[in-house]
């Protein structure tokens, strides 16, 4: 009896043993099958895929979720199996194990075929991945499974919420999950003091689907009962006041990004208009020039974009700089005190450049990579986001407006600048190279201008058409500024820029650029030195 | 007098073969190229003059038409409208073309529209555009807007059930003329004013951030919506960083755009794209062996394998043969004979099915939506069941709705009042 006993005992745990084996193998036997089938699926055969998926895998399915739903699932055409994909910018892609993430070597693009997934499958397996996730370890990601779910609910992810809620820990993802059955509970029952009460939690939401729902039950044709509905009131009026603020906030924000963008552009002509006097028509060229620098760096260090971007900085500085001191010593010098002339030499200068870009890059826009800390965006709460590449180009334009002015207050090249720029036959006959100083101003404008290339390059199409977009706004910004002041210039930007934002709900884009430009020429009729004029002797030339 | 021999015989025979020469230049049929090679629109426009090329190339591989080799005339109109109407008459009478392959912008057509029907030339005109013309002088081989834009919006409507409505676009004819069709056409369906939003921004827009939190407001109002974007060439990429960065994925917004297709994507990362779509006749991921084929001599014309192909590119190799097969029906280059041969010619197109010229000198195209894939290259997930008549006059606005396009007898007029009974003309 005991050695019958004991042979069982042996018999079960070695079945123990193999199933435990088989899990870390693989899956089951029914989720093996299920998943062998889904390279030749098609469309909405993979949708029922993943559901059964789902069904029978459970929680190990997520890694497979997660990178079909990246768009990493591959098939290898040689044996049928599941591949997750990882293309580096050159050479071979590289294939890992779906579940253990196991090194598989490396294949060509041809030896791969991929497992399509569209925009329906998205949203199942986000759906799938948010059931998963809602036991997570990271609050982040329980946070972000719950508002995937919200306002999606039915009975039984309903039923899973509320199980999680009594079990978490972190407030906020508690609170979430408070909001999203309160908007269940509003939307699915017919009691009018669960709705009541849904909408009490409801009131200090800023979510858009909840003001959707309690617009709705507050409308004059809702069916709810009247203190549902007088409820929904109150409700809407807290969340309409609370959407407002943030609004507010989110618009401002956008005003000084865009500030932020006319600040960089015209803060190198601030130089070369604002200080030295020529009307450079080829400034936005050097913008281009220093977004095609990074361009060019990103080419020759493919695997760090983020260090590529610190690299471009300097060398778009030195590129557009360079430039600008051949340009100043073969033309301009040549035409001081022309300004006609030194217009359409300059323009001129323009066009070359942007030929010459055309011939060497071609004329196709070329690809610059942003750094994974630049995209996405910081959210603080529903109603307010901030995009991160937004929020480090506004930073980096106060950084570099507050070197430049460091420059010009502290540096001897910022002295003799000034001195020049005031006065250039005293300051001459005190022994400045006048001559070497419009040089160098002119290349510190000039590489001002590169980069804020490359600040441009990761907002909008490196392409040979990029400066002639920014040369208008550049020197509206300058003249409404008052030419010869860097802090005009400053204050010019962002005025312009939120005057622009705020008015662009009212009027549309085409319309606010042309008030905003009718709005300049008034005021350049009132004071036509601009916001911030030169005072005293130096104004007088 | 040996020398003055050698000399005369020398003489003789450099003069005849400077009458070769001229007999052979008399002995071409002269193909015009006319995009622009600088400027804003070099873009997308040198791509279209290398697909010429190499058609010629292959044409003259063959043979060449009725005996005689194809040489092409390259112009640059520069992205210059006024410049397109000076080039196109420079092409006609000093260089004496048989045939015009060109312009992308509405603006360079209309430019070129006078000259052309003045000098009586013949012009393959490759680009989708908004209709509302027909030229004598002019054979449109893009899609006009019910075959690009209403069925793109049948698809949101019927297949993903968008009730609102964005209609985003640059400030310009095409988007106008399509946005208006397509308010008509969504009105006439029974959507309400309210759920439909209409936004122009200027050429080369870059600031999208309050354009996009619009959206994003708009289609937080419960019911599913869409942005339908006539967003031209370089404002596409800041548009699609930004709906990425403030994150509204394809799921909660997908837009359908008419102008965005591989060689634009070619220029971006795509990530923040996946799952969006455009609507299209051509992708090159149409999995035919005549877009194989295609594929394949296109990257061996331009030595280059990573180089993309599009639906003007499609327009263009149509166009082309349609046009190959009708001089050597036709047996001549006469644009009178060659444009009445024209009609009714069939001609096969790359995504397995059969282009024919009508009469009102469109063509009959299949309609397919694509989704963006992470590489750049669409995956079809809609196509029409049948090829669809290209309409040059819009039924769904009430000016256009009564006119038609006939070049064929009686009628023979590209702007006739089927009420008035009445042939207008072209309004210049």
């Amino acid at each position: 009896m005991r050695a019958i006993l004991a042979s069982w005992t042996l018999v079960a745990l070695m079945c123990c043993l193999g199933s435990t084996a088989n899990a870390e193998s693989g899956q089951t036997a029914a989720t093996e099958s299920l998943l062998a089938r889904l390279p030749s699926a098609n469309l909405r055969e993979t949708a029922t895929l993943v559901g059964e998926l789902e069904q029978s895998g459970g929680d190990r399915m997520l890694p497979l979720f997660q990178i079909m739903l990246d768009g990493r699932l591959y098939s290898r055409k040689s044996d049928d199996a599941l591949v997750a994909v990882t293309q580096p910018p050159t050479g071979d892609w590289v294939l890992t194990d779906v579940f253990t993430g196991a090194s598989l070597g490396t294949a060509t693009r041809r030896e791969v075929s991929k497992v399509r997934v569209n925009n329906r499958l998205r949203v199942q397996l986000r759906e799938a991945i948010a059931r998963i996730q809602l036991n997570a370890e990271d609050a982040g990601a329980r946070l972000a499974a719950v508002d995937t779910l919200f306002g999606d609910l039915n009975d039984s992810s309903a039923a899973l919420l509320s199980e999680r809620r009594d079990l978490e820990t972190d407030d906020k993802v508690k609170g979430a999950i408070e909001e999203a059955l309160a908007l269940y509970r509003l939307r699915s029952s017919s009691e009018p003091a669960v709705q009541v009460a849904a909408l009490n939690v409801l009131a200090e939401s800023l979510n858009t689907e909840v003001r959707y729902a309690v617009e709705q039950l507050a409308a004059a044709d809702s069916a709810a009962a009247l203190p549902v509905r007088n409820a929904a009131r109150k409700a809407l009026t807290r969340i309409d006041s609370n959407l407002e603020f943030y609004g507010f906030l989110e618009q401002l924000f956008f005003g000084l990004s865009l500030g932020s963008v006319l600040l960089l552009a015209a803060i190198g002509l601030a130089i070369t208009f604002g200080v030295m006097g020529v009307i450079n028509m080829a400034h936005g060229e050097m913008i281009m020039l220093g977004a095609y620098t990074t361009y060019v760096i990103q080419l020759l260090m493919p695997d760090h974009i983020g260090l590529s971007l610190w690299i471009a900085i300097p060398a778009a500085f030195l590129v557009s700089g360079l430039v600008g001191v051949i340009i100043e010593r073969g033309v301009i010098r040549f035409l001081k005190g022309r300004p006609l002339e030194t217009l359409l030499a300059t323009f001129g200068i323009s066009l070359i450049l942007q030929q010459a870009v055309r011939t060497i890059f071609s004329p196709l826009n070329r690809q610059v990579a942003s750094p994974e800390w630049m995209s996405g965006s910081l959210e603080i709460n529903a109603a307010l986001s901030i995009t991160y590449n937004r929020l480090y180009i506004l930073l980096f334009a106060l950084l570099v407006f507050a070197l430049l002015q460091l420059i010009l207050k502290k540096t001897s090249l910022g002295l003799n600048v000034r001195a020049v720029s005031q006065n250039r036959d005293m300051a001459k006959a005190m022994g400045i190279r006048t001559e070497w100083v419009d040089a160098m101003t002119f290349g510190l404008g000039s590489g001002v201008a590169g980069v804020a290339g490359v600040a441009l390059s990761q907002l909008t199409n490196v392409g040979p058409n990029l400066g002639q977009s920014y040369i208008i706004d550049s020197f509206m910004v300058v003249v409404f500024g008052g030419v010869g002041n860097l802090l005009g210039t400053l204050v010019g930007g962002f005025t312009l820029g939120v005057a622009n934002k705020f008015l662009e709900p009212m009027t549309g884009a085409v319309l606010a650029n042309i008030l905003i430009l009718v709005f300049i020429i008034l005021f350049i009729q009132k004071r036509p030195k601009g916001l911030f004029p030169q005072k005293g002797r130096a104004a007088n030339d | 007098m040996k020398l003055r021999k050698l000399m005369q015989q020398a003489l003789l025979g450099a003069g005849a073969c400077t009458l070769a020469i001229t007999v052979h230049a008399a002995d071409t049929i002269k193909v015009g190229v006319l995009h622009s090679l600088s400027g804003t629109m070099a873009i997308s426009e040198t791509t279209l003059k290398d697909t010429v090329l190499m058609m010629v190339e292959e044409q003259n591989k063959k043979g060449g038409l009725l005996g005689k080799k194809l040489e092409p005339v390259v112009v640059d109109p520069a992205s210059n409208w006024p410049l397109f109407a000076e080039k196109t008459r420079e092409l006609l009478t000093q260089e004496k073309v048989d045939v015009i392959f060109g312009c992308w912008t509405s603006v360079s057509r209309k430019s070129v529209l006078p000259v052309i029907e003045e000098l009586n030339g013949l012009m393959f005109y490759p680009v989708q555009y908004e209709g509302e013309e027909s030229s004598k002088n002019i054979f449109y081989t893009g899609a006009a807007p019910n075959q690009q834009a209403i069925p793109a919006v049948d698809y949101l409507m019927d297949e993903l059930g968008v009730e609102r409505w964005v209609l985003a676009g640059t400030d310009y004819v095409y988007p106008r003329t399509t946005n208006k069709i397509l308010e008509a056409y969504l009105k006439a369906k029974g959507v309400a004013a309210q759920d439909i939003m209409i936004n122009y921004t200027p050429f080369g827009h870059s600031d999208w951030q309050s354009i996009v939190s619009d959206i994003k407001k708009f289609g937080s109002a419960g019911k599913a919506t869409a942005v339908v974007s006539t967003i031209n060439g370089d404002a596409n990429v800041p548009f699609y960083k930004e709906l990425g960065n403030q994150g509204i994925s394809s799921e909660d917004i997908p837009v359908v755009a008419f102008s965005v297709g591989e060689e634009e994507l070619s220029g971006i990362d795509t990530a923040p794209l996946v799952g969006h779509m455009a609507a299209w006749n051509y992708f090159e991921s149409v999995d035919t062996d005549a877009n194989a084929a295609f594929i394949d001599q296109w990257r061996a014309f331009t030595g280059d394998d990573s180089r993309v192909t599009n639906d003007p590119m499609e327009a263009t190799y149509i166009g082309f043969n349609m046009w190959a097969k009708a001089v050597e029906k036709a047996g001549t280059t006469d644009v009178d004979t060659v444009a009445s041969t024209l009609i009714g010619m069939t001609t096969p197109n790359l995504t397995g099915g059969t282009a024919t010229m009508l009469k009102n000198h469109h063509l009959s195209k299949p309609v397919l939506i694509g989704e963006i894939q992470s590489d750049g290259q669409f995956e079809v997930v809609w196509e029409t069941e049948d090829l669809v008549p290209g309409d040059a006059w819009s039924d769904f606005l009430p000016a256009s709705k009564p006119i038609v396009a006939d070049w064929t007898a009686p009628i023979n007029c590209g702007n006739y009042n089927t009420e008035t009974k009445a042939c207008s003309g072209q309004n210049f």
